[in-house]
């Protein structure tokens, strides 16, 4: 079996999670660095098109049939099943990404398999062995390097991190029926999946972001957030304190309780910047911010700040990005 | 309804202190510590479904023996009781030892459901919900944005964000629900409520209590090791900008353009 495992992740629509691409190019790059076997795995009711996908990024792919992910939380089912694949005592290292999915699929098999987890790793390389692995803690006040003290482990990946590449030749796709009985998880049932008209992009995906924080003031401030980020092409986020007010959804929120994400571009509007927005972040590689306040902490951190009034400053930048497309 | 909630004693993100000893472990001296925001989330969502059905609020932490005063912020949000787990033998303990720890912990306890926070400030790993519903073999129902239990019929429906809208789960109870802030803000603790927690009660646990051999857990069998760590690169110096909107704005797309964005 391979000595490097990654986990394909499965989209609504059957397609192969963008996340899974960065995840195997890291892996593929660290078994190209050490010599060591690199496999993907792909749990669903059909795996077939995302493991075909996957192949392209690595030498072999495992698309696992599983029936019980047509109507039951996948990650569950796909960590059971993952753990029924993997020997234990070789030396084997598990990648996922380190999303909703890829943390629920961590943390099972962790718990299943006795396995460390190194989590939100920013980059990895090979050592004495094995991974070790970058990662940021204490809300990016610290970058910490970990290996694991054994032949096995974890590790979870931030979306972004990697820029994925396909390798130069597809690799195999070997579908394997059904392995190891019964699910022993107890049954959780989806009764009904949910799709809500305009539900944004992910914005851990986005290579522009423009936020809205308190200073956008209410749902109605948004709309401009919301055409400054089309005008630039780029996905909106907002703070908690926009978000715990109901003006837009939970899942655009950046920061401590919500997500933390790496664009191109970060655009902050009426953000002070306070650190819980901060961790959420600070590792964009422009940041540009519009704040009335020129004491805001976003206006220590950000690399262009403009001290004004959003409502005036914002209308005039819409103008001029549109005059620009033409 | 018994509502166990996992509660995380964190160093306050809001302080700038945290450092790591010359163990390579967190210098629990340099930093204050506060209720894992993520975990007040879960405690809220737990407070309202005892205000709905009735009940009791435990909340269970693995934390070194001074946590006390922390779980005391989340006792006087409303929680009734703590239960700490706390053991010389846990220090420099990683996610299989909590993991273990806390589904021991649960073991001795009564509850319909366990919830828990979608990660903690520290270490941001999300994994300890997924790994507690596996060896405590709990019903997983995770990234909730509403959670509603049927006790009389032992059921509960959870609504699972997803990445195109939302999941409608359902489990038997006792389950485990991991979740979001999506639920709704947490209290601001009363004045009553933080006079009342003074008194409420707060059960030790150590691992000989638990049934756990000391050596089976903790920094001993550790399985990842800090190889070394460093601050972050500071960010470039901040260019200001004060003109007019219309000139602001041109500087603007003007240093986007510089940078190749647009």
């Amino acid at each position: 079996m391979a000595g490097l495992w990654v986990l394909g992740e499965v989209t609504a629509d059957g397609t192969l999670a963008r996340i899974s691409t960065e995840v195997a190019t890291l892996a593929r790059t660290l078994a190209e660095a050490s010599g060591q076997e690199v496999a993907g795995v792909v749990v669903a009711a059909d795996p077939t098109a995302a493991a075909t996908e996957l192949a392209t990024y690595l030498p072999r792919v495992l698309a696992v049939s599983e029936p019980a992910a047509a109507d039951r939380p996948w990650s569950m089912v796909a960590a059971e099943r993952i753990a029924g694949l993997l020997e234990p005592d070789t030396k084997e290292f598990m990648f996922v990404g380190a999303g909703p999915d890829g943390r629920d699929v961590a943390g099972a098999l962790s718990a299943t398999l006795g396995w460390g987890v190194l989590a939100n790793a920013l980059g990895a390389t090979w050592a004495s062995g094995g991974p070790v692995v970058e990662m940021s803690v204490f809300g990016g006040k610290l970058t910490t390097t970990s290996r694991f003290t054994g032949p096995t482990g974890i590790v979870t990946i931030r979306p972004n991190v990697v820029t994925a590449a396909p390798s130069k030749a597809a690799g195999s796709v070997e579908v394997v029926e059904a392995i190891g009985g019964d699910l022993r998880q107890p049954a959780v049932r989806v009764a009904e999946r949910v799709v809500e008209a305009g539900t944004a992009a992910p914005i851990e995906e986005a290579r522009v972001i423009v936020a809205g924080g308190r200073g956008v003031g209410g749902p109605e401030g948004f709309r401009l957030v919301e055409q400054i980020a089309e005008a630039l092409g780029g996905a909106v986020g907002a703070t908690r304190a926009a978000v715990d007010s109901g003006w837009i959804p939970y899942g655009q929120q950046i920061g401590q309780t919500g997500k933390i994400v790496k664009p191109e571009l970060y655009l902050a509007l009426g953000i002070s910047g306070a650190i819980q927005h901060k961790v959420g972040m600070q590792t964009a590689a422009t940041i540009v911010a519009v704040n009335r306040d020129p004491d805001a902490p976003i206006a220590d951190f950000a690399d262009l700040v403009v001290i004004g009034d959003l409502f005036e400053v914002g209308p005039a930048l819409l103008a001029e990005l549109r005059a620009r497309s033409g | 309804m018994h509502i166990v909630v996992l509660v995380k004693p964190v160093p306050d993100t809001a302080s700038s202190g945290e450092r790591l000893g010359p163990d390579g472990r967190l210098d629990r001296a340099a930093v204050p510590a506060v209720v894992n925001a993520n975990d007040e989330y879960a405690l809220e969502a737990a407070l309202k479904l005892v205000e709905a059905h009735g009940g009791e609020v435990t909340i269970v932490s693995m934390a070194t023996a001074g946590a006390t005063d922390t779980m005391r912020k989340a006792l006087a949000m409303g929680a009734t009781r703590g239960v700490l787990v706390t053991d010389d033998a846990l220090a420099g303990a990683d996610h299989v030892t909590t993991v273990k720890v806390l589904a021991a912990a649960l073991s001795g306890l009564e509850y319909d459901l366990v919830l828990a926070g979608a990660d903690t400030s520290d270490g941001q790993g999300g994994v300890v919900g997924a790994g507690v519903a596996v060896l405590t073999g709990l019903p997983y129902l995770s990234y909730a944005a509403k959670i509603e239990p049927d006790p009389d019929a032992r059921q509960v429906r959870v609504r699972r964000i997803s990445p195109t809208g939302y999941d409608v789960l359902e489990a038997a109870l006792p389950a485990l629900v991991v979740c979001t802030q999506a639920l709704g803000e947490p209290r601001y603790p009363s004045l009553k409520g933080i006079m009342a927690a003074r008194s409420k009660e707060i059960v030790t646990r150590s691992l000989a209590d638990l049934g756990i051999e000391a050596g089976s857990v903790g920094g001993a069998v550790a399985t990842t090791a800090l190889v070394g760590s460093e601050a972050p690169p500071p960010r470039a110096a901040t260019r200001v900008v004060r003109e007019a909107p219309d000139a602001a704005a041109r500087e603007i797309v003007a240093f986007l353009a510089e940078r190749r964005i647009i």
